[in-house]
Formats: C-alpha cells, sequence, structure tokens
C-alpha cells in the first residue's frame, strides 16, 4: 500500500500543529464558534448531538494493521472504547474532547493517517472497490488511481472551497462495488485495445435529490486522467449554484445544463488544460504503483487449497464455518486465495461499529493471514483481502471469539444504517434501532438465508448518508409533527445494475415499518422466480403487488 | 416552559441552564420565561457553551423536566442504543421517555 513520502508527511504534521493552534485559540476564547467552525470542519470535527466527533479518513479503504492498531489505541485514549466505521470507507469517534483533538491528529499522523478533506465544501475521501487488487473481475488495481487522484485533491487550492462537498469514486471493473454512478464523478478504469483509460461519469449523488450520473466520456487516456477530472471540477466550481446550498450539488447543474451542454463545456476546459500541463508527470503514477505491487502469493500447487477440500475437512458446507465461508468470502484473482468480509453487522448489533479489542483482532489477523492488509467496505464491514484458502479455519475462529462471525454478507442482516438521531445532529429520526430489530427478527426466524441476497439500507434524514436511495429496500426516517416516521421505499441498486427505489406510499411508524419489511419479503418468497434475488422479482413484478400487501 | 440548552465548549457534552451556570442534567434546567434572550447574548458571549439555544419543555407526571422535541429527549439522555454511555438522569427517567 502507499506510503507517506517527506511531503505527505510535512504536510500532515504541519496541519496538526496548524489546528493545534486553532483549538487552542478557541478554548481561550480568542475564536468565535462562527469563526472556528470552518476550521474544524477542514479538520474532520464536527460538533453533533452528544459531543464532538472525529472523521478520520481512510483513503480508498485501505489500511495496514499499524493503522488499525492505532485506530485502536484512539478509541481507548480519547474516545469510549470504539469506533464507527462509515459508507465513505472512513472511521468516526462519537466523543471527542476539543482539547484532545489536537493530540488525536498527531497520533494519527505518526502512522500517515489524518481527518482532512472529511468534511466541508472539497473533494472528499476517495472510495474505491473494497476487493481492489484482489478481485479476479478487475482490469488493474483502481487503487493508485485512487492515490494520484487523492494527491492531486489534497489541498488542491482552486478547490478548497466548492459550491459543495465533493465525492468521487473509481473502480476497475464491470462490477460495481463502491456505488460508482451515485458519485459527484465515478471512475471507471478499462482497458481498450490494450491502452488503459478511463470512463468519467459525472452529475450522480444520493441526498435529497438522488440522481444517477451520466457517461460524459468513454475513453479518457490515463496520460490525461488528472486533466480531465479537473476540468470536470472546474466547470463544476464555477457554474455550480452557491446560492442555495439544496441545489449546489454537481448533479443540479448537470441536470440543469443538461449532460450534452456539461460536457460540452468539460471538452472546451479539457483541451484548454491541456494546454496548460497539469497532468502528473507519468513517472508519478509508476512510482505510486509500485506500492500497490501484489504480495507474495504462494503459488504452487501443494500449497493452495480448493475450498471444496478446504470445507470437507472443516466440518462441511452446512457448518457454521462452512456457512461464513459461502457468505463471507470472495473470489480472488490468484489461485488458493479469497477475500474475507468480516461482518460488523452481528444479529441486534449497530451496523459499523467495533470495539477497539475487535480492531486488535483484526490487526492481527491482518497481519498474520493477510500480507498485512485490509479494507474498510462502503457496507460499514471490514475486509481481509488475500486470505490462503487453507488459512480460513483459523481467520473464522478467531473472527468468531471476538464476535465478528456473522455470516451475513448481502444479506437482509448486513444492512447499511447511519447514525441517525442517536448521534447526528442532522436527523430526524432514529435509525440503528430499525436496524438492529430487523437483523435480530430475520436471525430469529431463520428467514435471512431463506430470502437470500436482499440489501437493506436506512437513513435517518434525507441527505441519505444510509443511501436509503440505493437500497432494494430502503427506508427515510422523516420528523411527522415531532415523532419519528418512517418511509419504505423498493427497488434501488448501487451496483453495476443502479437503480434508485421509489416510495411506496405513506410512511410507517417503528414497528410499523418493520411489520412492513416483513410483508414485502412475504410478497418476494410468494413470487420470486427460479434464481431471482428480492430486487429481481421487484423489476419483474414491480410495485403493485407490494404496495397491495401493505396498504390493500 | 422555555430551557436553555448547548454544548460545552471543551467537551461537547449536552449542558443545560440551571439559573446560575450550565449542567449535565436536564432536571436541572430552569425556566428562563422572558429572559432567554438576555441569557443566551451573556452566555454566547461568555463562550463557555457553544451556540446554546432556547427549547420548549415541560415537567412530566414524574416532575422531570422533558424537552418538546424527540431531538433534545435524546441529547439529554445519551444515544438510546448505547444506554451504557447515558448521563445518569437516564436511569431516573427511564428510556420510554425518550419516544
Amino acid at each position: 500500500m502507499y506510503r507517506y513520502d517527506q511531503y505527505d508527511q510535512a504536510m500532515v504534521d504541519a496541519r496538526v500543529e496548524e489546528f493545534r493552534d486553532q483549538a487552542r485559540r478557541r478554548l481561550e476564547g480568542k475564536l468565535t464558534e462562527d469563526q472556528f467552525k470552518p476550521l474544524r470542519l477542514m479538520n474532520g470535527l464536527y460538533l453533533q448531538l452528544h459531543a464532538y466527533m472525529l472523521r478520520v479518513a481512510i483513503p480508498y479503504g485501505t489500511l495496514d494493521a499499524r493503522q488499525l492498531e492505532m485506530l485502536a489505541d484512539i478509541a481507548d485514549k480519547y474516545d469510549r472504547g470504539y469506533g464507527h466505521f462509515t459508507t465513505r470507507q472512513n472511521i468516526q469517534y462519537n466523543w471527542i474532547k476539543l482539547d484532545d483533538c489536537a493530540d488525536a491528529l498527531a497520533d494519527l499522523a505518526t502512522v500517515e493517517m489524518h481527518a482532512i478533506q472529511t468534511s466541508g465544501n472539497c473533494i472528499r475521501n476517495i472510495s474505491s472497490d473494497h476487493f481492489a487488487g484482489a478481485a479476479a473481475d478487475e482490469v488493474v488495481d483502481p487503487r493508485p488511481y485512487a492515490e494520484l487522484m487523492r494527491q492531486w485533491s489534497s489541498f488542491h487550492p482552486e478547490f478548497t472551497y466548492l459550491p459543495r462537498k465533493f465525492k468521487i469514486a473509481v473502480i476497475a471493473s464491470e462490477k460495481d462495488r463502491a456505488a460508482m454512478r451515485l458519485h459527484d464523478i465515478g471512475v471507471r478504469i478499462v482497458q481498450r485495445d490494450g491502452a488503459i483509460g478511463a470512463e468519467f461519469y459525472a452529475g450522480g449523488g444520493m441526498g435529497r435529490t438522488p440522481m444517477i450520473a451520466p457517461l460524459i466520456r468513454d475513453f479518457v487516456p490515463i496520460d490525461q486522467f488528472i486533466t480531465y477530472a479537473e476540468a470536470c471540477l472546474r466547470v463544476y466550481n464555477r457554474y455550480g449554484r452557491r446560492d442555495n446550498k439544496y441545489k449546489a450539488r454537481i448533479k443540479i447543474l448537470v441536470h440543469e445544463l443538461g449532460a450534452a451542454e456539461y460536457i460540452r463545456q468539460v471538452e472546451e476546459e479539457f483541451a484548454h488544460m491541456l494546454s496548460v500541463g497539469v497532468e502528473p508527470p507519468r513517472e508519478e503514477l509508476e512510482r505510486i504503483k509500485a506500492f500497490f505491487a501484489p504480495p507474495p502469493f504462494v503459488s504452487s500447487e501443494v500449497e493452495t487449497q480448493s475450498l471444496s477440500t478446504m470445507l470437507e475437512a472443516n466440518g462441511g458446507q452446512g457448518s457454521a464455518f462452512g456457512q461464513w465461508v459461502r457468505r463471507n468470502t470472495h473470489a480472488h484473482k490468484a489461485p488458493g486465495y479469497v477475500s474475507a468480509v468480516i461482518s460488523l453487522k452481528p444479529a441486534g448489533g449497530i451496523p459499523g461499529d467495533a470495539t477497539s479489542e475487535q480492531m486488535r483482532v483484526v490487526a492481527r489477523l491482518a497481519r498474520e493471514y493477510s500480507f498485512d492488509e485490509l479494507r474498510v467496505m462502503h457496507t460499514q464491514n471490514l475486509l481481509l483481502p488475500h486470505v490462503a484458502i487453507a488459512d480460513l479455519p483459523a481467520v473464522w475462529q478467531a473472527l468468531d471469539a471476538a464476535g465478528l462471525g456473522a455470516a451475513n454478507m448481502d444479506t437482509i442482516e448486513d444492512i447499511i444504517a447511519c447514525p441517525g438521531l442517536d448521534y447526528c445532529s442532522l436527523a430526524n429520526a432514529r435509525s440503528i434501532p430499525l436496524a438492529q430489530r430487523i437483523s435480530e427478527r430475520f436471525a430469529e426466524t431463520g428467514r435471512t438465508e431463506v430470502v437470500g441476497e436482499l440489501k437493506l439500507k436506512i437513513s435517518g434524514c434525507i441527505n441519505a448518508c444510509g443511501h436509503h436511495h440505493a437500497g432494494h429496500i430502503g427506508i427515510l426516517g422523516v420528523d411527522k409533527k415531532g415523532t419519528e416516521n418512517y418511509q419504505l421505499s423498493l427497488g434501488g441498486s448501487e451496483a453495476e445494475d443502479v437503480s434508485l427505489a421509489k416510495i411506496t406510499g405513506p410512511g410507517f411508524d417503528e414497528d410499523g415499518v418493520i411489520a412492513a419489511v416483513e410483508k414485502v419479503t412475504d410478497v418476494y418468497l410468494a413470487s420470486r422466480a427460479e434464481g431471482e434475488r428480492f430486487l429481481d422479482t421487484y423489476r419483474r413484478i414491480g410495485m403493485e403487488p407490494f404496495k397491495e400487501a401493505l396498504y390493500g | 416552559m422555555k430551557i436553555l440548552t448547548g454544548n460545552d465548549l471543551r467537551t461537547g457534552a449536552v449542558t443545560w441552564w440551571n439559573g446560575s451556570g450550565w449542567s449535565l442534567f436536564v432536571d436541572d434546567a430552569v425556566d428562563v420565561g422572558d429572559e432567554a434572550e438576555e441569557i443566551l447574548a451573556r452566555e454566547t458571549a461568555a463562550r463557555r457553551v457553544n451556540v446554546p439555544y432556547a427549547i420548549e419543555a415541560s415537567i412530566d407526571a414524574a416532575g422531570h423536566v422533558r424537552p418538546a422535541h424527540i431531538k433534545d429527549r435524546v441529547r439529554a439522555l445519551g444515544p438510546t442504543v448505547r444506554r451504557d454511555l447515558a448521563v445518569p438522569t437516564a436511569a431516573k427517567t427511564g428510556w420510554d421517555w425518550v419516544i
């Protein structure tokens, strides 16, 4: 993985000391909250319902064991012994004190981490495919390109005060595991006639006005990759609305201009920027790529083992371990290896939360069994990207002992949920209790396995941090005359078959929406054809049978 | 009744105006009546509490101060999903008080 050079480290260290001074002046009363707020937000420090919240960037979700151990230490030293992994592959601490924040940032800097650009109207942490570097279906590892974009976008002087926040995802396979087209800019690294380049999508997003990004260029040569991104941002920065924060995202600009006109302007800007020469030298991309060289996989047939052989020797497919292997492992590009998903969704648990002790267990497993690499998934789980099949029993036993052995990836228990009204100052309703009750109920009744793949996503307000627009089943919490109310929606997807969910009808109270989720899964089970997922059945039979069950 | 709340500058903890200072316990909140604006201006200038503001509240049947909006009731007790992290007031009121 990428390691800081002297410039990276110097910038991060300098920012820590700058923030230390800003926090000191705030505590001494020399800065008002209005003056301090933009400064703390630039360093990822929010003020939430109960305390300050610090959001730490995890570029494209990649970590090593030493970094995860530091995140665990910070949870113990400055917070309350746990952290919350987010849909932008970051981590949040919910109980940080302003006095301690600069010290926490200084500790982070010792392991090449920071909280810069995790808030504010700037380019946020760049996300990617959590299976990057391991997936059997990728054209190339997308992370060097994401890292190049990280370096380009960090402290970019033109893009520090954009009309609104800006989110970029970079993937490199046909399968979309990063909600790429629901980003302000989505990039897919592709290969055409032997040349590497990038497809660009612009103007996607969730929030109060969800939109799917249209394709704006089907091939940008890789040597012009950053220049094209710069052109996209420059057009947005110039013409994106600053008079109304609800209409300030690039999706509104692309929608109002029309994709064709936005493309025309970007192409014009692109031609201009090519003449200016802002593209980093090719050597820089090559330097970055070297950090992402594949680890030394064992390749001899004697030492690699097939999944079926390993399972036969360890209880078979029907065992708890076998179910975990079937659900939570993913095909790897190297023979004899898989990627192993660590569920942070125990039935009845809080999606995305991990204790410091759990983080240390995962760090140890990454060091011992995954070439010192791990990932944060946008689904709020963790991942060991490179596990030898022969090591899976030992990995699972350690995870299970730490309460991390749930076999529920991509099932109705694998719920994305924002912090909601339990933590977030923007929320209108609680999200986490719904996730807890739904996962518990489906686990208890054994329906999780019967239902199969079903992506349920819950947001506590219209900002859609819980990706409800992209859920096969989505739930949005709203404020109805001072009480919590929940809108149900169906048919969303953030994958390569991207679509936006549609609202079923009038909302429900907490008990009602849980019953409603059960009813729509009943309709699915009664209607599904062989091999259909919930989403496939919904797309085939439409909304009406579900509405009839809910409101008829 | 009208009560004042904010978040402590150093810790971010939820605080309630008790008539002479800021308390961590919602039951200590006092009705500020017509003095809200004056106290808010003074306390904002003192910079001990972040963005203090006035909210509506009532006294419930058990004698507890109960903010009118659910968001402030969650603030008063702590995350409903981590009751181990709640402020001690939660033991007096019970979690049903929030909803």
